[in-house]
């Protein structure tokens, strides 16, 4: 018999493993960590949505639903999406609920590449971008934004990559891992690219209720969408769901917005491979996009708050950091210590026990930064800013 | 104003120097703000919340209907806050519906709480009549689930 290992698809077998997952193994089982390494909110689901997740399972809604998701669902999905987005999307054709944004990420490329068709997006980003576009056979080309100019995606950046093979541009803004909020001049200048190259743009937009405005980060901010922008609705897969914001997670559901066309190719793949989302998380999400706004305006003044304490201690302990608009993320820079982004995150876990991500996890553009979430209580943040500082303070 | 209240209804225990930090203000604001609160009787108190059951203490709460005749001048007023002024009253509210006031009394036990209402309470002039309900098992108690422990179950790094 062959061995296993060769069993294994080419393509699968070339994937690197997930940064994230080598030093998670390295973090678990270890009681004294203050983990700043998470990438979800601290917060439990608020209850009035777990409660209809329970009422759902009470009165027996087990079943399937339709492959889009539920109408009910998808009717409130519109209403959220237009009064957030200002884009009106039909419920009963353009709109997806998928198993996390994750699934319609993978949804997307699988029913727009063809192999060897390109896909433009910005680093540093979130891990599953790179691995998502490959299994899809489809090319990763990817811009490294930079701390020095505030991590924002240049159109001239994305001009200069745009080929005849390019099919694709894949934006995610609030960013995760640096928070960035793209400046709406040059967002405006991506959609002119898009509509002059007849490019789809494919935009997560997962972290969008999670602004911090004004001066002092406190108030919410407002979020453009370049799928507002004229002519770029029938050009644009909004991707959206319910784990940041309404602290879902583990509900696993987010959604697409498109144009029909679209939205039934990507529904093709779903519902041969998924069928459709979990009918009690699709209860609980009608639920939280009907009474969750106190909810969430609540979480996001919560991390304002935190993020302006990391922000402060940071500047005290005189470590770099660019100022996040958004998201739950700080991407402060640490190459003035002259260590690559696993040491520092590797000896800060050591030698102080304070879990953050390696930059490098997040591709090449995030190696010179670690990402540290707020996610976490005030207090524990108190106590891993004082460890923190203890550490640069050696470093020198 | 709100923002500040929130924090402290949520945790009273923070100094003035961490609700600073918290709100982006300086400490001196803060303290202002806070002593306007109480000033303007907006901030009635700070305690904590026990269970006390699990704090091993003796400990009776009884919720008591009280009716009563109100008065040509003032209402309930006179009654009511004479009766809040007891000790044993940890709460008093004038209610809609069936009966005037409710009364939250606490006790070291039964014998307490009912001397309470029948020598006390029950004997005011203006005081009808009285429904006395023991409390048997507390779920909830000033928004916090008795007996609930949080631990953090998330992975510890995550995408």
């Amino acid at each position: 018999m062959k061995p296993l290992q060769d069993r294994i698809a080419h393509h699968v077998r070339s994937l690197p493993r997930s940064g994230i997952r080598d030093f998670f193994e390295l973090v678990v089982g270890r009681d004294d960590v203050i983990s700043l390494g998470v990438g979800e909110p601290d917060f439990c689901s608020p209850w009035h949505i777990r409660e209809a997740a329970i009422f759902s399972l009470e009165k027996g809604q087990t079943s399937y639903t339709s492959n889009l998701g539920l109408l009910s669902l998808r009717q409130e999905i519109a209403k959220y999406v237009e009064g957030l987005f200002k884009v009106s999307y039909d419920p009963a054709s353009e709109i997806l609920v998928t198993v996390g944004v994750s699934e319609a990420l993978d949804l997307v490329f699988r029913a727009l590449l063809n192999p060897g068709e390109e896909v433009i997006y910005h680093e540093p980003c979130y891990v599953s971008y790179n691995p998502s576009i490959v299994l899809a056979y489809g090319k990763p080309v990817t811009i490294q934004t930079k701390v020095d100019d505030n991590f924002v995606l240049r159109a001239s950046d994305v001009e200069a990559a745009i080929t005849d093979k390019t099919r694709i541009i894949l934006l995610n803004f609030p960013t995760n891992p640096t928070g960035a909020v793209e400046p709406v001049e040059e967002l405006e200048k991506i959609a002119a690219l898009a509509i002059k190259h007849d490019l789809i743009v494919v935009t997560d937009e997962i972290y969008c209720e999670l602004l911090y405005g004004g001066s002092d980060g406190m108030s919410p901010g407002e979020h453009v969408s370049i799928a507002s922008f004229p002519g770029m609705r029938e050009r644009t897969v909004l991707l959206h769901g319910f784990s940041k914001a309404f602290a879902m997670t583990g509900f696993r559901l987010g959604y697409a917005c498109a144009p029909t066309v679209l939205t039934e190719a990507m529904m093709k793949i779903h519902q041969y491979s998924m069928l459709c989302a979990p009918m009690m998380s699709q209860q609980a999400a009608i639920e939280a996009l009907k009474n969750g706004a106190p909810e969430v305006e609540r979480m996001r003044r919560s991390y304002a708050q935190r993020r302006n304490l990391m922000l402060k201690r940071f500047a005290e302990m005189d470590l770099p950091c660019f100022s996040p608009g958004g998201a739950f993320y700080m991407f402060p820079d640490i190459r003035k210590y002259g260590l690559t982004s696993k040491e520092f995150a590797l000896r800060l876990l050591e030698e102080e026990s304070v879990a953050v991500v390696p930059g490098s996890a997040f591709g090449e553009a995030g190696e010179g930064s670690v990402r540290a979430c707020y996610a976490t209580a005030y207090e524990k943040i108190e106590i891993a800013m004082d460890r923190m500082a203890d550490f640069v303070k050696r470093l020198g | 104003m709100d923002a500040l209240l929130e924090l402290l209804q949520n945790d009273a225990r923070l100094s003035t120097s961490q609700l600073a930090e918290r709100l982006g203000r300086s400490e001196v604001e803060v303290a202002a703000m806070i002593s306007d609160l109480q000033a303007k009787g907006a901030i009635l108190g700070y305690h904590a919340v026990v269970d006390p059951e699990r704090a091993g203490q003796r400990h009776v709460s009884a919720l008591i209907e009280v009716k009563l005749t109100p008065e040509r001048n003032g209402g309930f007023d006179r009654l009511a806050q004479r009766i809040a002024r007891f000790d044993q009253v940890a709460s008093c509210y004038l209610m809609s519906g069936g009966y005037d006031l409710a009364v939250l009394v606490e006790g070291e036990d039964l014998r307490e709480v009912a001397r309470f209402v029948s020598e006390k309470l029950s004997t005011l002039d203006g005081v009808v009549s009285t429904a006395t309900h023991f409390q048997l098992k507390v779920y909830k108690q000033s928004g916090f689930i008795a007996g609930e422990a949080k631990a953090d179950e998330r992975l510890a790094v995550s995408p």
